[in-house]
């Protein structure tokens, strides 16, 4: 069967379709899709596999290797600063390995789309000396879920799978099975003590792991989803990985002239490397994001003469990769290729401005900015340190309410620590879900030492930047504060509408006044699933007075 | 057959809408589609755009080259002039002409109609008019869509077939308004 399918939506099917039992995940974009895909699709239901949002990468990829180490095949899906959190399981799940396969999904952002730099998750799997997959279609992302699941059970090892947004966020034609494997069954280790990493057994389980990561190159080399693809002029040799390889095909509609190394499963196969490099007389090393195989290839000593790539500039070294950044690099390695050549382009009109990005009209967020805005006017050098969000927006005009924004829940630790160093006004702005994905440990710490910040909490009930997934602290905000220590007489709550404008004001103050901790839950649904909640609330509304024909 | 389609707009404008809709209909037609999306941040007003490939033979890249698109198919006339490094020499831009207006320098109209004009192939009238005259202004996407259908080639019978499934589930009124607008756009062009 055929079906046009986002690159993540591909591979969640792929998953479903190989028998998997649970799905984990926090929502980033661009990997988001594959969570909300296995929610939607009718066999979660029917044959109750795990798909409920986790409160942060962390719980996730833990919550997945419990359901592998008793058997069951689990993914996860979080995009590249994700894995950040998630580093502590990621890496030491190399060391106690996996039962049922498991594969974890990290999605990196090159161009920060929707991100805050452009880490490559690929350095993460090399030192935790776990395998990669990189789909360079929607097909191979399909495909990939089902090897993938072999390839971790046969190591017992997790796999990353690491996706891009263009592939996450770009739809493709894939052909998917008609019927789905049925679910492992629950079944335990057979290497129990490896799931204890206390030093001793550590130990003994490293030398393993280093011989595995050999025989899993040998593995890259067989890979199906590795090819050498020969061709007549050896005076370049190209690898490319992952979706440039797309971008490398669609400038050569009649066949690449050059032979192409397509990688898109890691450990890099040395051998395949080292028969492109034989064979050729220069290099061209296509990869998106960060130069992970080209500075495995040059090294520190850099002594193959001809190679070229993003470290010479040949390449655009920050950025996401187009099939014109590609064109335009072979263009200065091989000026003589005239089929490359294309005519002048238009230009953008000086007429057209930048339109940035704004929170919404009826966006709780604004009514807490106005309100804040007009509170720190009276103060001589407030510091306002702000999330990730929509909120964080808050820093563009027309607001330009925000000093820093870092990482998920550096709002509450950055402003204690400022308010450590004798700042005040120190305000912390978060919003719930981030609160809950990050924030707590860090409120607890406030909360301990009484530090002097207001922190807000701007709570739309739902995780919004993404598009509106269940938020994990809904409900519950202001019960965590006081259960962590606050002290109730500070853990206030407003509604953040325009008509509570002055209220919001008068509490920012006092708050701000009160030489302690204390937390406002500013409150407001966020339009956008307001909206959605209304329309759905109508539809139903409408489908209990019109009986639906049914054929 | 080969059409390469950079759909522009506002976040949230519904260009998105105007994909699945074309999506639908090539894969009814078995034709290979490539379509990249913007989602996250950009969203939230922001200017967004999504290229749309179609194709009868297997396509590589989910990116449409600089100079590569046969069409610019916008929601919003500055928009529509953002991409115009990607439109081929002989390519055509459809666009609405009723602005957007969510920045504080939003540019002069007659300095953007003047940039549209001095195209060789465009079509360009304010399809939220037309929108709210047959049908209503949140379904100027469709017309649109039916003003960008002749440059596609795709029968106007299995666009209309897609836009019935992909809104089917919200009933038949919300249907028959997004035909009656994609019908106005498309007898906009035709004349």
């Amino acid at each position: 069967m055929k079906r046009l399918l986002l690159g993540d939506e591909a591979f969640a099917l792929g998953a479903l379709d190989a028998g998997l039992s649970g799905a984990y995940a926090y929502p980033g974009t661009p990997s988001t899709e594959i969570l909300e895909f296995v929610q939607s699709h009718p066999l979660t239901r029917e044959r109750g596999i795990h798909s409920h949002w986790s409160s942060n990468e962390k719980t996730a990829v833990e919550e997945a290797l419990g359901m592998s180490y008793c058997g069951k095949r689990a993914i996860c899906a979080m995009k590249h600063v994700g894995l950040n959190v998630a580093a502590d399981p990621f890496v030491n799940s190399a060391m106690t390995g996996a039962n049922g396969g498991l594969l974890i999904v990290s999605a990196d952002d090159p161009s920060m789309h929707s991100s805050q730099n452009e880490q490559d998750s690929r350095f993460y799997a090399s030192f935790a000396m776990l395998p990669v997959l990189e789909p360079s279609t929607q097909q191979e992302a399909y495909d990939m879920a089902a090897y993938g699941f072999e390839l971790s059970e046969k190591y017992g090892l997790p796999v990353m799978v690491r996706f891009v947004t263009r592939l996450s966020h770009s739809r493709g034609v894939t052909c998917v099975k008609d019927t789905p494997d049925e679910e492992n069954t629950l079944h335990y280790p057979e290497k129990k003590e490896q799931w204890v990493l206390m030093p001793g057994i550590s130990r003994r389980r490293y030398p393993l792991l280093i011989e595995d990561y050999r025989r899993l190159e040998e593995e890259s080399a067989r890979s199906p989803f590795n090819r050498y693809e020969d061709a007549a002029d050896h005076s370049l040799g190209i690898i490319a990985s992952g979706v440039t390889y797309n971008y490398l095909t669609e400038l050569f509609p009649d066949g690449v002239p050059f032979p192409v190394l397509k990688i898109a499963q890691y450990p890099v196969p040395r051998d395949l490397v080292r028969r492109l490099s034989d064979e050729c007389a220069s290099l061209l090393i296509i990869e998106e994001g960060q130069p992970v195989i080209e500075q495995s290839l040059r090294g520190m000593l850099d002594l193959r003469p001809e190679l070229y790539g993003k470290l010479d500039g040949v390449l655009p070294r920050t950025g996401e990769l187009t099939p014109d950044s590609v064109r335009e690099a072979l263009l200065r390695l091989r000026p003589e290729l005239e089929c490359l050549r294309r005519e002048p382009l238009r230009e953008v009109p000086s007429v057209v401005t930048r339109r940035p990005p704004a929170l919404c009209q009826g966006c709780g967020h604004r009514d807490v900015y106005h309100a804040l805005n007009d509170v720190l006017a009276g103060y001589e050098s407030p510091k306002v340190f702000g999330d990730i969000g929509c909120y964080t927006l808050g820093f563009l005009a027309p607001f330009n309410a925000l000093d820093t924004t870092v990482d998920m829940g550096t709002s509450i630790t950055m402003a204690k620590g400022a308010a450590d160093a004798g700042q005040h006004p120190a305000v912390a702005v978060i919003g719930d879900s981030t609160f809950t994905h990050s924030g707590m440990t860090g409120l607890l710490d406030a909360i301990n030492e009484n530090s002097p910040i207001l922190v807000i909490i701007s709570d739309n009930l739902t995780t919004g930047m993404t598009g509106g997934q269940d938020s994990q602290g809904t409900g519950k905000i202001e019960d965590i504060c006081r259960g962590l220590g606050a002290d109730p007489a500070h853990v206030r709550t407003i509604d953040s509408l325009p008509k509570n404008h002055d209220e919001m004001m008068a509490l920012f103050k006092e708050e701000i006044d009160y030489p302690g901790l204390s937390v406002v839950v500013s409150r407001r649904e966020c339009i956008q699933t307001a909206r959605r909640h209304a329309s759905a609330a109508a539809k139903e509304k409408n489908s209990e007075k019109t009986p639906v024909a049914k054929n | 057959m080969k059409t390469d389609i950079i759909l522009a707009g506002v976040g949230g404008q519904g260009i998105l809408s105007i994909a699945t809709i074309l999506g639908a209909a090539s894969l009814k037609e078995n034709l290979y589609i490539k379509q990249a999306e913007v989602h996250g941040m950009s969203q939230r007003g922001g200017d967004v755009q999504s290229n749309l490939r179609l194709s009868s033979s297997p396509i590589a890249s989910d990116l449409i080259p600089l100079g590569g698109a046969d069409i610019i198919v916008s929601l919003e006339p500055m928009e529509a002039l953002r991409y115009l490094p990607y439109l081929k020499p002989d390519g055509w831009v459809v666009t609405s002409t009723a602005p957007f207006v969510n920045i504080p320098d939003y540019p002069d109209m007659g300095a953007i109609e003047a940039e549209l004009a001095a195209l060789p192939h465009v079509v360009a009238f304010d399809m939220d008019a037309v929108a709210k005259e047959v049908a209503t202004v949140r379904s100027s996407n469709m017309v649109l869509l039916g003003a960008a259908s002749p440059f596609i080639e795709l029968s106007g019978e299995v666009i209309e077939e897609a836009i019935r499934t992909i809104f089917g589930a919200k009933g038949e009124k919300i249907v028959n308004s997004n035909l009656e607008a994609y019908r106005a756009g498309r007898s906009r062009v035709n004349k």
